[in-house]
């Protein structure tokens, strides 16, 4: 039971190492963006995770409701100016990506490595 | 409020507003007069904090007047001081030198300034912020910009390069990023300050020091710390000329101030034994940065990546200082952080200088050139000299405090003092290399164009140069500066 209730953790866990292996394992350069997207993605879940309130709704003041509970609204406000720093590194991500392609013609990271042996 | 109240707030503000007026310059050669005179107003601000500083002690400043904990603080020490006037000296420096060569040629000149003006408002807003999400987000912005300026190189390479660095710079600063929600999961606070005072009162440890792994591994990756250093060789080696000068002399201390500011401040009293694992785990990798950098520094042979592997093995005697957790030992790493960013820019404006004469500044080129190009290697000598640590020069200072707080450090002390001076007897031979094939070789190579670099270059690059002779001569403004960081930094440890 006690591992149930960790659940979303254990989904932070597993999302950032599938994030990671990918950056750390695959050769194609779009693909390692990817993995990077993904293990960003994971931390993001972290910080919603932990604002979550038992109870708690979004935390908008209603007219008239008294002794509402509400969710954290920091880590939410947090993690949207994460997500925004993901959005921007991985869109410089995939424009050096293009500019690798229009340089060398391929984004695969062994073909690359050998055509920069040569000189 | 007076002016003088909101210059923590212009140290950032001015060149982040100066980058998108920048992108509307469409004249040529206007992009960079803006980023100059951006560039000298926050150099401006950072010597007159400097001055409050060494009035007051202290200063912060509180965004929209909210006070902390809830609002955000900036807060300006003597340590961010000495990191702000590097940052925006070195920048201010790379400017005036010259322009670069862009892969985009000139009509990319308005979004290369406007991306060096975010970079310099990204780091400065690293040193001024006093909460641990803003330092995440300046990081990032900084970390963006500086992409941005590396694939601005022309070698095809820079582009792997920048790819590489990208990767790896988000990975730690999302280590930084799980780090801080951990510690925000316990403490429900972001301000570092308020965050020293929350830990204590945490009943479980274990989250917090699964943080502070976190927030450590990913700050000695943004800050090139052996074995995470990857990165750093290739980026520094394919940049433009200029943006190596700027990025070498700063943004790798930059992480590396944040990296001591979390370990000292945050987690050093509230940790059972923080102290000593900090050494255990720091003085090795330190150690060996300095050794195996140093020597492959020895067997390189294009002169931007010897410097690059140098870089390496300088941040191993920052982290050597601040890992002996004594006051003089992180006045060494401090003061050092100083005078090798004074050395290393020195020396990268003296490449800057080769390098318009030759093609490629790799050791086959550079043979002979000092009978045609004497004040530039002259100037490269010296600046070595500081590198190595000669007296008269900067660099002399940072090592004679780094030896001694090692002798204090008892018998694994006279180890590091071995550690030190081999390593450093390792850049006499890296420098010297080239320095040989400067001066007592024959010209194999036609220049590509004769007689010495042009004038405000070599101006520049002499003015770098004279700084570190002043810094080796009259060493008391770092040094009092470094001493006092190093003081607040241990003041609460038992």
């Amino acid at each position: 039971m006690e591992l149930l209730g960790l659940y979303n953790y254990w989904v932070f866990a597993i999302l950032l190492m599938v994030g990671f292996y990918a950056v750390i394992a695959k050769s194609n350069l779009i693909k390692k963006l990817l993995g990077l997207s993904i293990f960003q993605s994971a931390v993001f879940l972290l910080y919603i995770t932990m604002d979550k309130v038992e109870g708690g709704t979004a935390p908008i003041i209603q007219k008239g409701a008294t002794d509402q509970i509400f969710s954290n609204p920091l880590p939410q406000v947090l993690i949207l100016t994460a997500i925004v720093v993901g959005i921007s590194t991985t869109a410089l991500g995939m424009a050096i990506i293009v500019r690798i392609n229009e340089a060398y013609g391929t984004i695969e990271e062994k073909e690359l490595q050998d055509q920069n042996r040569d000189p | 409020m007076t002016l003088t109240d909101h210059l923590p707030a212009l140290q950032v503000l001015v060149p982040l507003l100066t980058a998108p007026l920048v992108l509307l310059l469409h004249v040529r050669g206007l992009p960079r007069l803006a980023a100059i005179a951006a560039s000298l107003t926050a150099f401006a601000i950072a010597v007159s904090l400097t001055g409050i500083v060494q009035t007051q002690g202290s200063a912060s400043y509180e965004m929209g007047s909210w006070p902390a904990p809830y609002g955000i603080q900036l807060s300006i020490s003597p340590f961010s001081t000495l990191l702000l006037l590097i940052v925006t000296g070195s920048s201010s420096l790379a400017l005036l030198a010259g322009q670069d060569k862009l892969r985009m040629g000139p009509q990319g000149e308005p979004l290369f300034y406007a991306a060096w003006l975010l970079a310099l408002a990204g780091l400065s807003g690293i040193v001024v912020a006093g909460d641990a999400f803003n330092i995440f987000v300046f990081m990032e912005i900084a970390s963006l910009a500086s992409y941005v300026l590396i694939a601005g190189g022309v070698d095809r390479r820079a582009l792997l390069a920048v790819f590489k660095y990208l990767v790896m710079g988000t990975t730690g600063a999302t280590f930084y990023l799980i780090g801080i929600g951990l510690i925000y999961m316990m403490t429900g606070t972001l301000d570092l300050a308020d965050m020293e005072t929350r830990i204590a009162d945490v009943g479980e440890l274990r989250p917090i020091l699964v943080a502070a792994g976190f927030v450590t591994v990913g700050l000695a990756l943004k800050a090139a710390l052996f074995p995470l250093h990857v990165w750093l060789p290739n980026t520094y080696t394919y940049a433009p000329h200029m943006v190596t000068m700027f990025l070498a002399a700063c943004s790798t201390k930059v992480a590396l101030y944040v990296l001591l500011r979390f370990d000292f401040l945050v987690f050093q009293q509230n940790l059972t034994a923080h102290a000593v694992q900090f050494s255990i785990f720091l003085i090795p990798l330190a150690v060996f940065a300095i050794l195996v950098a140093s020597g492959v520094a020895i067997g390189e042979r294009n002169i931007k990546r010897m410097l690059a592997y140098s870089s390496i093995s300088q941040i191993g005697y920052v982290l050597l200082g601040a890992s002996l957790v004594s006051v003089m030992g992180l006045t060494a790493g401090i003061v050092h952080m100083f005078n090798h960013a004074l050395a290393k820019g020195a020396l990268f404006l003296a490449v800057a200088c080769l390098a318009t004469r030759i093609e490629t500044v790799r050791i086959e080129n550079i043979r002979g050139i000092a009978k045609d190009m004497p004040l530039t290697m002259m100037a490269f000598v010296i600046a070595g000299l500081s590198l190595i640590g000669v007296p008269g020069t900067a660099g002399f200072v940072s090592k004679w405090y780094l030896i001694g707080a090692a002798l204090d450090y008892g018998a694994l002390g006279i180890v590091l003092v071995a550690v030190i001076l081999v390593s450093s007897l390792m850049a006499v031979i890296y420098i010297w290399r080239f320095v040989e094939a400067a001066y007592f070789s024959d010209r194999q190579v036609p220049l590509t164009a004769s007689g010495e670099a042009p004038l405000s270059l070599l101006a520049v690059t002499w003015v770098a140069v004279l700084a570190n002779i002043y810094f080796g001569l009259s060493s008391q403004l770092p040094v009092s500066l470094a001493s006092q960081a190093a003081e607040t930094l241990l003041e609460h440890l038992p």
